[in-house]
């Protein structure tokens, strides 16, 4: 075969949440083609909203993904509330924060430790690394642990959460109960910047991108559950402009819908986006610890972003400790949120970027539709492009070498392949 | 299951993920288990995919699409056990909501171009298509009974898991009744124990995750609740959730459809 023209193939991309595949084209030396096909099927949730009562959306979405339900309960909610002209105390989005520190903490635990670090040990799981790096595989898994039990916390279940309600939660957590994971945070956020330090010397791939970055900027605050719709290019809009500022397609080889600028643009959203927008609102120990990790201002390579969601595991672990500490208990635990006809818009930072939600409601509540846009789909067409020219800068790589920088690299963005409906697979073919 | 470690396989059909997730929510087990057992097909976790046959398949999701229709035959064919892991697998899951409807509607809801979707007209329980020798419930499934099952079968016994119904466990554990005291509807007399009373524990109705109990007494509970003021389509839509295949609920709920 002449090595200048190839086909290479993932089939069946491991440890990312999904199902995905690679399918790369290399024609007279130049890469022609890079597609992540997803091929999850296809669960039709913004058909199946249609006519369920507006109470039932977190609930509901929260189904479309078991790693990260907090970021679709809380888009959910937010949109319904914003359709219902409903606006919370700040105590209310106190505790919704440091349920979705929870989120990121497990979200970013599993995937830093337990499925992005065993490609850069050269191993094919945690289990194995364990062997030979036991201290970073139980640091992972006890940080993975307590980002879970924050959200049993404040969410009564770690996945599938109970608690969370239109306008609140059921039931505002008993201090105890809250007060009780402060020793443990205290550990985490030593813990979290040993991960940064170990992650920092890992040996990346020397590959950079010019990315037109999309986050949400809040002037206060770290973004998790408000803010404005940022690029990086300029730009800031409200988060009801979302669907004007990314346009959705269908392509053939997806089941998931892809996301760009009108202009065609793919954007990068989530570790690597919020940081290049958001630096600055990091907390101090944070920013000093990225620094030190060499992050500089922005970070344009996607295999750090490794050492970017350490940063994000460290600054959760603070924001819920400095939030724990000024928590009491508060009555009512949720406000009253009555239907009114018309719709609504929600976009917060699920640990993978952006999660829209858009909801028209009737006057009684019952949902006539929604529109639900997950960061992977966004990322989606961002990471095709990555893979075309992280492909054609390594061509004399030998095909099973090519196909494993690949399948980093999109591991590197951690899909979440059941949010922008499933699985990856990656194939490469070279030409004859 | 002598001799060598037992080879365990996780897959994944139409599902969020998080019955497997639980898995790896073990954090202080699962290093210990991964000593006793070989995952020997968990692509979530490991790139190390090795061939069948397998001692154990924990199978997670509902079946949507001809290819895993196809799909589940084999996983069957290798597996010496098979265990079905939560709601999808065990009841359809929340995407069996289409059972009810025209899955074209929904292909052209969703798709600009639903013809590039290949998809059955209905979400079916793994069980539908091949024996299934264990069951567990939930939306997520609990992983204290994941490990409660997966040491029982190393230890040759028989996985010890909760009977009755969650109004039996809420009343245990001592909440007071959501439904008696406030009025709120609650599936917790017709739903199978398992969750812990969580919802009840909140101060919430159960929205029966964990499906259907046996002899569940759904027409009495629905009197009630109509009792209460609660109207048609609101009763089909609490018994249409992730459980809504199951039969005693997909009866319930049609029995209030207009």
């Amino acid at each position: 075969m002449n090595p200048e023209t190839r086909t290479l193939r993932v089939d069946y991309l491991a440890r990312v949440e999904g199902e995905g595949a690679l399918h790369l084209e290399i024609e007279g030396g130049r890469v022609t083609r890079a597609e992540l096909a997803i091929f999850e099927p296809p669960r039709y949730f913004e058909a199946l909203l249609r006519g369920r009562d507006f109470h039932e959306a977190p609930d509901i979405t929260a189904r479309i993904c078991g790693i990260c339900p907090v970021a679709y309960m809380m888009s959910a909610c937010q949109a319904m509330e914003d359709a219902c002209g409903v606006a919370l105390p700040p105590a209310i989005q106190d505790l919704r924060r440091v349920l979705y520190c929870g989120e990121w903490i497990e979200s970013h635990g599993l995937h830093v430790h337990l499925l992005h670090l065993p490609d850069f040990l050269g191993f094919p799981d945690a289990v194995q690394m364990a062997r030979v790096h036991p201290e970073a595989v139980r640091r992972g898994l006890r940080l993975k642990k307590l980002g879970n039990a924050l959200v049993e916390a404040v969410g009564g279940r770690a996945i599938h959460p109970v608690n969370v309600r239109l306008g609140g939660f059921y039931r505002a957590p008993p201090l105890e109960t809250l007060q009780g994971l402060i020793p443990e945070l205290a550990w985490a956020i030593e813990a979290a910047e040993e991960t940064i330090r170990f992650v920092a010397d890992l040996d990346f791939p020397d590959f950079e991108v010019d990315y037109e970055f999309i986050a949400l900027v809040h002037p206060d605050e770290y973004p998790m559950n408000a803010g404005r719709l940022t690029s990086s290019r300029g730009g800031d809009w409200p988060v009801s402009d979302f669907p004007a500022v990314l346009t959705e397609t269908h392509v053939s080889h997806s089941t998931a819908l892809q996301s760009r600028r009108p202009d065609g643009t793919p954007v990068l959203m989530g570790p690597l986006a919020r940081y290049a927008l958001n630096r600055e609102r990091l907390t101090p120990r944070a920013r000093v610890a990225a620094a030190a990790a060499g992050l500089g201002t922005v970070c344009r390579n996607p295999y750090q972003a490794i050492v970017v969601r350490a940063v994000e595991i460290l600054l959760a672990c603070e924001e819920a400790l400095r939030l724990i500490k000024g928590y009491a208990p508060f009555e009512p635990a949720a406000l009253a949120v009555m239907p009114r006809a018309g719709e609504g818009h929600g976009a917060t930072e699920a640990p993978r970027g952006t999660l829209y939600h858009h909801y028209r409601i009737a006057a009684d509540g019952m949902i006539d539709s929604a529109r639900i846009v997950p960061p992977t789909a966004v990322n989606q067409a961002r990471i095709e492009a990555d893979l075309v020219a992280l492909a054609q800068a390594n061509l004399d790589l030998a095909d099973d070498r090519l196909r494993a920088l690949c399948e980093q690299a999109i591991r590197s963005y951690d899909p979440c392949i059941s949010c922008a409906t499933h699985f990856l697979k990656l194939d490469v073919v070279r030409h004859p | 299951m002598t001799g060598q470690a037992p080879r365990l396989a996780v897959w994944k059909f139409a599902s969020c993920d998080g019955c497997q997730l639980s898995l790896l929510d073990c954090e202080d087990e699962l290093l210990a288990l991964g000593e006793r057992v070989q995952f020997a097909n968990f692509p979530e976790a490991s790139s190390d995919i090795q061939p069948g046959p397998y001692d154990i398949s924990l199978v997670e999701g509902s079946i949507t699409t001809p290819h895993d229709a196809a799909r589940i035959q084999q996983v069957r064919a290798a597996s010496r056990m098979l265990i079905t892991i939560g709601a999808c697998a065990t009841a359809g899951g929340i995407q069996a909501l289409r059972n009810f409807d025209d899955v074209n509607a929904y292909r052209q809801a969703v798709y600009a171009h639903p013809e590039y979707i290949d998809s059955l007209a209905t979400a079916t329980p793994i069980a539908a298509h091949v024996p299934v020798d264990l069951e567990l419930r939930g939306c997520p499934i609990r992983k204290e009974q994941l490990l409660e099952v997966l040491t029982a079968l190393l230890h040759g016994h028989a996985p010890r898991l909760p009977q009755g119904s969650v109004c039996e466990s809420c009343k245990a554990a001592g909440h007071p009744c959501v439904l008696v005291a406030h009025g709120v509807p609650c599936l917790g007399p017709v739903t199978q124990t398992g969750c812990g009373a969580l919802c009840p524990a909140h101060g919430r109705g159960c929205y029966g995750c964990f499906g259907p109990r046996e002899q569940a007494n759904t027409s009495a509970l629905s009197e009630r609740l109509a009792g209460l003021g609660m109207s048609k389509p609101a009763l089909t839509r609490l018994y249409r959730t992730f459980n809504a295949v199951a039969p005693a609920f997909e009866t319930e709920g049609r029995r209030h459809e207009s």
